[in-house]
């Protein structure tokens, strides 16, 4: 229990970061929406042996950390939660791809470096994710959403997820106190009842569904939504997006660490 | 003031399955009247609201707003007039915060952004919890929850304020001063609840409503003193009319 009522107080830091008031926050949602698909388009771009390469890509959220004084540690823990899915997608490269390679000496599967490279990625896009929502929040970013011609069903269907997601988890928690409260010898929810317990919250999250969609309806809702005036793209938006547009693809083209190390190598010689 | 007239003409209501909630239902309700409708679990009190409201429409008969019919057509101009507060104010708060989900209505109206900024301060003034406005509603207790689910429809200024349940699972302090907000309304009220007390505190009128049907209708002070009748329709007289087992005196003298 404690593990569900302390995941919705964690999901709520997004909200609480969002509400700063740092030159990122200020930046228009839609501007921090397409330097985040370029970027995620930039970083998937590279290729599955590069490692080097891509290390420059580090820059972006460590330079946005910085400018939107997120705090490093606690973004940093939501993303060790996505960790085990992506080793477990990639922990079988070394296995299947076992070419030998000789990296600075040493000989390795070419599987490691794949491996390497997947987890980097997959570290750099999650994290370029997490910055997204941490400095624009949910209700902005829906409607940058909406200003890219996002259909307003999925924008909506985000939005509510969103919202609502927090009541589901103590409705889930209640029916698991409930139930332990009365199996107390028992580890965990014997496996004959996981059917009407999910079946139990399906038809209650159905029913409060058709409540909320009474509400709404009540409110003159139909079916677009309005989060209030919409603001303009200013030059500073535009500046913000073509100085990490233009970076994005020099870091693409050129590989900057190779150049770096040739530069020092050649002072050296 | 006719335009502020609600009115019900022996409206049935039977859902899909063969159940009906609804039976021959007709009442009006005039400008400024409050009203608490009673009944126990299951009566077809939130049915009737649902009625109201024009989120169902009734098998026979017919609703009236002001003159104008409850229909698929003019629901958008009775959902102007009438504003609705839900039971679970989880159910009726759905953006991330206050502000946004006061101005709801009034944006889905399509004000400007300075006349809707006005109505939402309003609002919550009259509520009292413009300080919250910029909090999330799931970090709100029960009681602020309630005002600020209660303010979500005041934004829309309607003519009518319709609620089911107001003081459902609130603390005896939250449920004082919602009570006492809404004795500050000069709205039209319609109030369902099984808080009789409450009901005696706000209503001059109340409607008893058993299996679907009216089992009375008229004065609160009168209606909710009749034990037998209370207890004919699932209900008990309030225990600010009950007599004090000591003395035997009334709580409650000289209401009217």
């Amino acid at each position: 229990m404690a593990d569900f009522t302390s995941s919705l107080y964690n999901m709520r830091l997004m909200d609480e970061l969002a509400c700063k008031d740092t030159f990122v926050h200020k930046l228009h949602p839609l501007i921090k929406i397409l330097t985040t698909i370029a970027y995620l388009f930039v970083v998937v771009s590279y290729d599955r042996h590069e490692i080097i390469g891509l290390l420059p890509m580090l820059f972006y959220p460590v330079v946005v950390f910085f400018l939107a004084e997120l705090p490093i540690k606690q973004v940093l823990a939501r993303l060790l939660l996505i960790e085990p899915f992506i080793i477990a997608i990639g922990i079988l490269n070394p296995f299947f791809d076992s070419q030998v390679i000789i990296v600075g000496g040493f000989a390795i599967s070419r599987g490691w470096i794949t491996f390497a490279s997947i987890l980097l990625k997959s570290l750099f896009t999650i994290t370029a994710a997490l910055i997204l929502i941490c400095t624009t929040g949910m209700d902005k970013l829906a409607a940058g959403l909406r200003m890219l011609k996002v259909p307003r069903l999925f924008v909506l269907q985000l939005l509510l997820t969103y919202r609502y997601i927090s009541v589901l988890i103590e409705e889930v928690s209640r029916s698991i106190r409930a139930y332990k409260l009365r199996a107390p010898q028992q580890k965990g929810i014997h496996p004959s009842v996981w059917g009407t317990l999910v079946g139990q919250l399906l038809l209650r999250t159905i029913d409060r569904a058709e409540r909320v969609y009474q509400a709404m309806f009540v409110r003159g809702f139909t079916g677009e939504y309005y989060t209030g005036a919409d603001t303009w793209v200013t030059l500073r938006d535009v500046a913000y997006f073509g100085g990490w547009l233009s970076f994005f693809i020099l870091a693409r083209m050129v590989n900057i660490p190779l150049m770096i190390g040739l530069l020092i190598s050649g002072v050296i010689s | 003031m006719s335009h502020h007239k609600l009115e019900t003409k022996t409206i049935n209501y039977v859902y899909p399955d063969g159940n009906k909630a609804v039976k021959d239902i007709s009442f009006t309700i005039h400008h400024g009247e409050s009203v608490g409708i009673v009944g126990a679990n299951g009566a077809g009190k939130s049915t009737l609201l649902m009625l109201l409201m024009g989120v169902l429409f009734p098998s026979s008969g017919e609703v009236l707003v002001g003159d104008i019919h409850v229909t698929k057509k003019t629901l958008p101009l009775i959902r102007q007039r009438l504003g609705m507060v839900f039971q679970d104010p989880d159910d009726q708060l759905f953006m991330s915060t206050v502000y946004d989900d006061v101005a709801f209505g009034p944006r889905n109206y399509r004000y400007d952004e300075k006349e809707v900024e006005s109505r939402v301060f309003q609002a919550l003034e009259m509520v009292g919890i413009l300080h919250l406005k910029d909090r999330p509603p799931f970090k709100l207790s029960g009681g602020e929850k309630r005002a600020a689910a209660i303010a979500s429809v005041l934004s829309m200024q309607p003519d009518v304020l319709i609620m089911d349940e107001p003081t459902a699972s609130l603390d005896p302090r939250s449920r004082r001063r919602v009570i006492n907000l809404l004795n500050c309304f000069e709205h039209t009220k319609i109030i369902t609840s099984h808080d009789l007390d409450m009901i005696l505190d706000i209503s001059r009128r109340v409607i008893v409503i058993k299996d679907g049907e009216i089992a009375a209708d008229g004065e609160s002070a009168e209606i909710l003193a009749d034990a037998e009748l209370l207890d004919q329709c699932g209900l008990e007289v309030p225990i600010s009319l009950q007599r004090c087992p000591k003395c035997g005196e009334r709580f409650l003298t000289g209401r009217s």
